[in-house]
């Protein structure tokens, strides 16, 4: 498989602080790549010198097989990016924005076209600094698209937004892929990552501490499966002993870590028989919360969004 | 450089400042307001008469009057005819009233002249106003010879007319609109440039024109265009306000262009510097006044340099507007070439000194 972005041994250092402390990883062309990490964990740095923003202090950064920070103009042809809180010029309308934009880039572009594919072009005349927040990151998008890019990058760009606003920037990600385009998106949304993404990595304090498919991930680092039984805690003890799987609480009920379907069978066969009251039982999987949580939250800065529907700006 | 680059972004640049009503009133109608109130306020004051209480004893007879308006029509005096308060004296009436200089025209005053016995008219004055006094007392010497004169019957032989310094009269507004044309090409470029390059990077808006084909020199180019193209307009605008409203003597003439093309350049790059030095918006404004308003008031704008104490002088002739200014004054007034060349040589170096320094302050990209 081809890689749209390879990433070799990246440092990008301040003074003492390594805010990207040698990462590797890379991105195959037309997969939606999910950078998933707490804030100040170095997502905006990486991508920012992916985009040629920012030179990094050492290792290696091809994107399409070219350096960025030497050959940042034939790139900025090839990619799309929208920065996290994306500003723009406030007495510009979306309209006048990516006809500006087509002309900046030589290309012939409908804004029209381009407004309603990111569901702004009702807001096609208004003033830039009318609109509202997720019709700001909308333009973003559609000013990203306006040149045609192989690669986008979308850095956070749901980031605040409510709910509605937040599907309609999900479902224009996953018409980039559709067209074979290539998407880095970073974002603290778990949900987000396990919705859109092909292949995530996670970062934290400048490292890469997981990479993979959302399965892959949980596969690894999440613990089995378990069986959760409501019922008579004082089971715990016996079933252990006499089923020989590991036993535990959890939440009050008694969960019974399984390896597939026979260790489930088994376990509810000796429920039957032991006398033992119970209400109900289910399986239970770790999700890519979880997993996330254990693998970052035992640190202090990670400060997680974990329900993006929560919060509405 | 490519030309549909800067016209494109020529063109949205333009569109953000006509839009925002606040670039437009400092660039146009803050200068007109400037004309028209120091116009209204100093126009008047190279000819400005003293005025002149007249306690007319005589009631109105046809010599007083005559020679009331002999006294107005000299332009050094305005009469005033007052009517004294029963049991008050004239003298004490000016002091309480604050005026400085009155006359009284005595009872008789035609009758005696008829006869031609002499006449005495008592003329007062404030002694702490020495120049108002002087001027009222050569004003009435002056109409008393001319009447004596006619009395006795003789015929005028000396006679003067008054011309000012210069090849044309000018009055204060002639000096005044060369200097707000200046300080339209001062403020506009630096208000606009210390503000752009301050919060677009604060708001990441070269950051985000980076990512676009533009380069730095062709947004350069277009910002500099749009400048010079508002102080061309500011400058018709200004020239036009000041012949109408106080027929003003100036004209657009070749010379100024130059300098309505190189001084925008010369602040365009100098709000950069200021704003690109600076981390906060907040500093950059400070900056930016810092630099602005003694340039603003010491380089000539709104009064002549050369009336100024010479320690500011000084002052003035390190302040690249007073070049500006001077080399317009040249331009417009004067008719003086190579005075004007002189400044704009001037002009042009600081100008290129100062692009050269804001090209390489002025960074897209982070490091």
């Amino acid at each position: 498989m081809n890689a749209a972005i390879e990433v070799t041994k990246l440092e990008k250092r301040y003074g003492a602080v390594r805010a990207v402390d040698g990462i590797d990883f890379e991105v195959h062309a037309g997969e939606v790549f999910a950078f998933l990490g707490p804030n100040g964990a170095g997502k905006t740095t990486t991508v920012e010198i992916l985009e040629g923003i920012r030179p990094g202090s050492s290792g290696q950064v091809r994107v399409l097989g070219k350096d960025p920070w030497v050959h940042g103009r034939e790139l900025q042809r090839l990619i799309g990016v929208i920065p996290q809180d994306f500003h723009f010029f406030p007495k510009l309308s979306p309209r006048e924005a990516i006809d500006l934009y087509a002309a900046l880039f030589g290309v012939s572009a409908s804004a029209r076209n381009l407004l309603q594919r990111v569901e702004l072009d009702d807001k096609a005349d208004a003033m830039f600094d009318t609109l509202s927040g997720g019709q700001k990151q909308k333009l973003g998008l559609a000013l990203a698209l306006v040149n045609d890019p192989k690669v986008c990058f979308l850095d956070e760009p749901t980031t605040g937004l409510d709910p509605r606003a937040r599907r309609a920037i999900w479902s224009v990600i996953r018409s980039l892929k559709a067209e074979g385009r290539t998407v880095f998106l970073t974002t603290h949304y778990l949900e987000e990552a396990q919705l859109l993404a092909d292949r995530i990595a996670i970062i934290n304090l400048g490292k890469i501490i997981a990479t993979g498919t959302p399965g892959d991930i949980i596969h690894t680092y999440g613990r089995p499966e378990r069986l959760r039984i409501d019922g008579d805690p004082r089971m715990v003890d016996r079933l252990q002993r006499e089923v020989g799987l590991p036993v535990l609480l959890e939440d009050g009920a008694v969960a019974v870590e399984i390896r597939g379907k026979g260790d489930a069978v088994k376990v509810l066969n000796w429920l039957d028989t032991s006398g033992f009251a119970y209400s109900s039982f289910r399986t239970s999987q770790d999700t890519l919360e979880d997993v996330f949580l254990r693998l970052v939250g035992s640190s202090d800065q990670a400060t997680l969004e974990l329900s993006p529907e929560g919060d509405v700006t | 450089m490519n030309p549909t680059r800067i016209r494109a972004y020529f063109i949205a640049f333009a569109k953000g400042y006509l839009r925002n009503p606040i670039g437009l009133f400092f660039t146009l109608v803050f200068p007109i307001i400037l004309i028209l109130i120091f116009g209204a306020v100093f126009s008047n004051t190279g000819s400005s008469a003293v005025a002149l209480y007249v306690e007319n004893l005589d009631h109105g007879s046809a010599a007083s009057v005559a020679f009331l308006s002999a006294l107005n029509s000299t332009g050094a005096v305005q009469v005033d005819v007052v009517s004294v308060p029963a049991g008050s004296s004239f003298p004490s009436y000016l002091g309480t009233q604050g005026y400085s200089a009155g006359l009284i025209i005595p009872a008789g005053f035609e009758a005696d002249l008829a006869n031609k016995t002499p006449v005495d008219i008592p003329v007062y004055t404030n002694p702490s106003a020495a120049s108002q006094a002087g001027i009222a007392l050569g004003a009435v010497a002056g109409v008393e010879s001319a009447f004596n004169l006619k009395l006795a019957g003789g015929s005028t032989v000396l006679s003067s007319t008054q011309y000012n310094v210069g090849s044309q009269i000018f009055t204060y507004i002639d000096y005044l609109i060369p200097g707000l044309i200046g300080f339209s090409i001062l403020t506009s470029p630096m208000f606009s440039m210390v503000n752009i390059s301050s919060t677009w990077k604060r708001d990441k808006l070269f950051r985000q024109l980076s990512l676009t084909p533009l380069t730095r020199s062709e947004w350069l180019t277009a910002a500099m265009v749009w400048y010079v193209l508002l102080a061309i307009l500011a400058a018709f605008v200004m020239i036009f306000v000041g012949r109408s409203v106080f027929g003003a003597h100036v004209s657009v003439v070749a010379w100024m262009f130059p300098f309505l093309v190189a001084g925008p350049v010369l602040f365009v790059s100098l709000g950069l510097v200021a704003g690109s030095v600076s981390r906060t918006p907040e500093t950059a404004a400070v900056v930016g006044n810092v630099i602005l308003f003694p340039m603003m008031f010491l380089s000539g704008t709104f009064f002549p340099v050369s009336s100024f104490p010479p320690y500011l002088q000084t002052v003035a002739h390190v302040l690249p507007l007073y070049y500006v200014i001077d080399g317009l004054n040249a331009g417009i007034l004067f008719n003086n070439t190579a005075g004007a060349l002189r400044d704009l040589l001037v002009v042009v170096g600081v100008a290129v000194v100062l692009f050269v320094l804001a090209v390489r302050v002025f960074s897209w990209r982070e490091r």
